[in-house]
């Protein structure tokens, strides 16, 4: 198609005319423009995230390898690969930071995904308010994530708390939720999946309203139950979408800031419970102004991002086979 | 019912090819393992549970932004208060919420308005050309952990004197704009007919005028999506407006954030100020919903 560049066929056109002098000029520029449309169009949107990102990412690579701290400003030394060393063999911060990293994905995934297969099976066939089930889930989806941590501290304050009160009803004593050493992660990853989860569900249910019907079908005439048809036809059908949905919502996931920062504050916390690599990172840079050490700690981020993605990539081509 | 049940199963001992290919075969649908009764029961159930979970937090912050401090402090109050709106007048008052609305606003305006600019024939041309490559450069802004972009950032603007100022804010944001637009427009155009495009240059239309007076107008809906998907995502940003915003530029988002930062908890208008940030976009959601949905499973089911 991009042979076509038919010759103006129409230059009688009023705009094209109003200025008889610099007519040729534009016709020039039209026909430059035209061939060159490919990179004319994308190359604006890739220069401004190419220096946006490239830039900063060479720069944050160079901080790594030196003892910046207190200013950017301030002289810094070139010191190898010592910082990485030090965050490395780093057992008291790092190391649990990542742990907790891996396990608040980990868990909320699964939780997320799992349960966004049973509500998306719940609401694949129609039925009647509809309607209203898909404005209920789309409400966690767009909360402000920063007001979400507001709501859900109320609601698990120890004293206070609505989840405390319930339990209350039924006599179990009062849970310390956010503020426990133990139960901090997992409430912030309850949180996650009731953001999450609506989001999980919508890509799921996508998916499950493009599948063929035959297959189905087939499988129910072959005399297959509920069961069987979901895990033998439906799921392995389902798998690209699912990988599909692991991966928008893992990237998100292990990059989660906002709730953690906004329930437990500083550090991810006294005791650093909630500290993951992000607000580990964070910290560094901006409570403590340590942008060597925080840099290092972010390259190690960034390959643990890309490595899970890799992995996941792979499974999927293979799931597409 | 039974007799329909029991009919079909049969019919599949006889023999299943019977079952598909003849027209007057039942609906296989009626058929159904679990008891049907039991399993509308069940749905049913589920589905009240499930929106039960995914609504009452917000009912909860809804009640208590009514309540006042006493009231919240007491248990026997959950459901039965008399509502009162001083944490609104509180917040919106004496905390000058409605800078920080107008900031949020503007913010994620401008940013999802250049984004579009910007975003629509990058996709364009990288749906049209397969520059799947180009547009692994777009994307990898979306992986790329927010933090390790501050410190450059805040560094360069700090010297320029521009932090605190709108156009960094606006900058950053459209860094997380840019991303969602080219993804959501890329999978858009994928799914346009080419067919279009190609008559009317055959009429006569250059490829850019084809673009403009064929793709574009076709492209409305898409570009609904993904303008106010990045509207909602800009207006919830918290970490780059924590680092890069100024007292005059702050964004709810880290308003609601300095508002715990004083000594006791305020809780009634703490939730005030969470039901501001979160109700405008829920509100807009609720109008757009079609939209939102798609935007956000742009390019799920495809391979």
């Amino acid at each position: 198609m991009s042979v076509l560049t038919p010759p103006r066929s129409a230059p009688s056109r009023p705009p094209a005319g109003r200025n008889a002098g610099s007519r040729g000029a534009r016709e020039n520029f039209s026909a430059w423009a035209n061939r060159h449309r490919k990179w004319l169009f994308a190359a604006p949107a890739m220069v401004f995230v190419g220096v946006l990102i490239i830039f900063p990412l060479a720069w944050t690579l160079y901080l790594s390898l030196t003892d910046s701290q207190g200013s950017v400003r301030a002289a810094s030394d070139f010191v190898g690969f010592e910082n990485y060393v030090t965050v490395l063999s780093d057992v008291e911060r790092f190391w649990p930071a990542v742990g907790r990293t891996l396990t608040f994905t980990g868990v909320a995934l699964v939780c997320e995904v799992v349960l966004g297969m049973c509500i998306a099976l719940l609401l694949w066939r129609p039925f009647r308010g509809e309607k209203w089930v898909r404005v209920a889930i789309l409400l966690p989806l767009v909360a402000t994530p920063v007001a979400v941590g507001m709501m859900w501290r109320l609601i698990f304050d120890p004293n206070i708390g609505f989840v405390n009160q319930l339990l209350g009803m039924v006599g179990i004593p009062p849970q310390p939720w956010l503020s426990g050493q133990d139960t901090a992660l997992g409430t912030t990853i309850f949180m996650d999946v009731w953001q999450w989860t609506p989001m999980v569900v919508l890509i799921l249910l996508a998916g499950l309203t493009s599948l063929s019907e035959e297959p189905d079908e087939a499988a129910r005439m072959d005399g297959a139950n509920s069961f069987q048809r979901f895990f033998y036809i439906t799921l392995p059908l389902m798998m690209p979408t699912v990988i599909v949905a692991i991966l928008l919502r893992g990237i998100d996931a292990l990059k989660t800031f906002d709730i953690l920062y906004a329930t437990k504050g500083k550090g991810g916390g006294s005791f650093h419970e909630v500290e993951t690599l992000n607000v580990y990172a964070y910290g560094l840079s901006f409570d403590y102004n340590q942008y060597g050490l925080s840099s290092a700690v972010l390259i190690l981020f960034f390959m643990i991002i890309i490595g899970s993605m890799w992995l996941l990539t792979m499974r999927k081509k293979a799931a597409n086979k | 019912m039974t007799e329909l049940t029991a009919s079909t199963e049969t019919r599949e001992v006889t023999g299943p090819r019977t079952g598909t290919a003849g027209p007057a075969a039942p609906n296989p649908r009626r058929r159904k393992p679990l008891g049907t009764r039991a399993y509308k029961v069940f749905r049913v159930a589920a589905l009240v549970a499930v929106v039960l979970f995914l609504v009452a937090p917000l009912v909860w912050m809804l009640l208590a932004s009514f309540k006042t401090n006493v009231d919240i402090y007491d248990t026997g109050k959950s459901f039965f208060f008399t509502p009162t709106g001083e944490n609104y007048a509180n917040v919106l008052q004496r905390n000058n919420y409605f800078v920080f609305i107008f900031n949020s606003f503007w913010v994620a305006f401008v940013s999802t308005a250049l984004s579009l600019v910007l975003g629509v024939p990058a996709a364009y041309a990288m749906s049209r050309f397969t520059m799947h490559r180009s547009a692994l450069v777009v994307l990898m802004a979306r992986v790329i952990p927010g933090v390790s972009l501050l410190v450059p950032w805040y560094y360069v603007f700090s010297n320029l004197k521009m932090v605190g100022g709108f156009e960094v804010l606006i900058l950053s944001h459209m860094f997380v704009a840019l991303p969602l637009i080219v993804y959501i427009m890329m999978s858009y155009f994928d799914s346009l007919p080419l067919e279009l495009e190609e008559s009317a240059q055959v009429d006569g239309l250059t490829p850019i005028g084809a673009f403009r007076r064929i793709t574009l107008p076709l492209s409305v809906a898409g570009m609904a999506t993904a303008g106010i998907l990045s509207f909602i995502f800009s207006w919830n940003n918290f970490m780059f407006a924590l680092v890069l915003s100024g007292s005059k530029t702050k964004t709810l988002p880290v308003a609601i954030f300095d508002f715990v930062s004083y000594a006791s908890i305020d809780w009634g208008g703490l939730m005030a100020a969470a039901t501001v940030v979160t109700v405008p976009i829920m509100i807009i959601a609720l109008f757009t919903q079609k939209y939102i949905v798609s935007g956000m499973t742009a390019g799920a089911t495809k391979g």
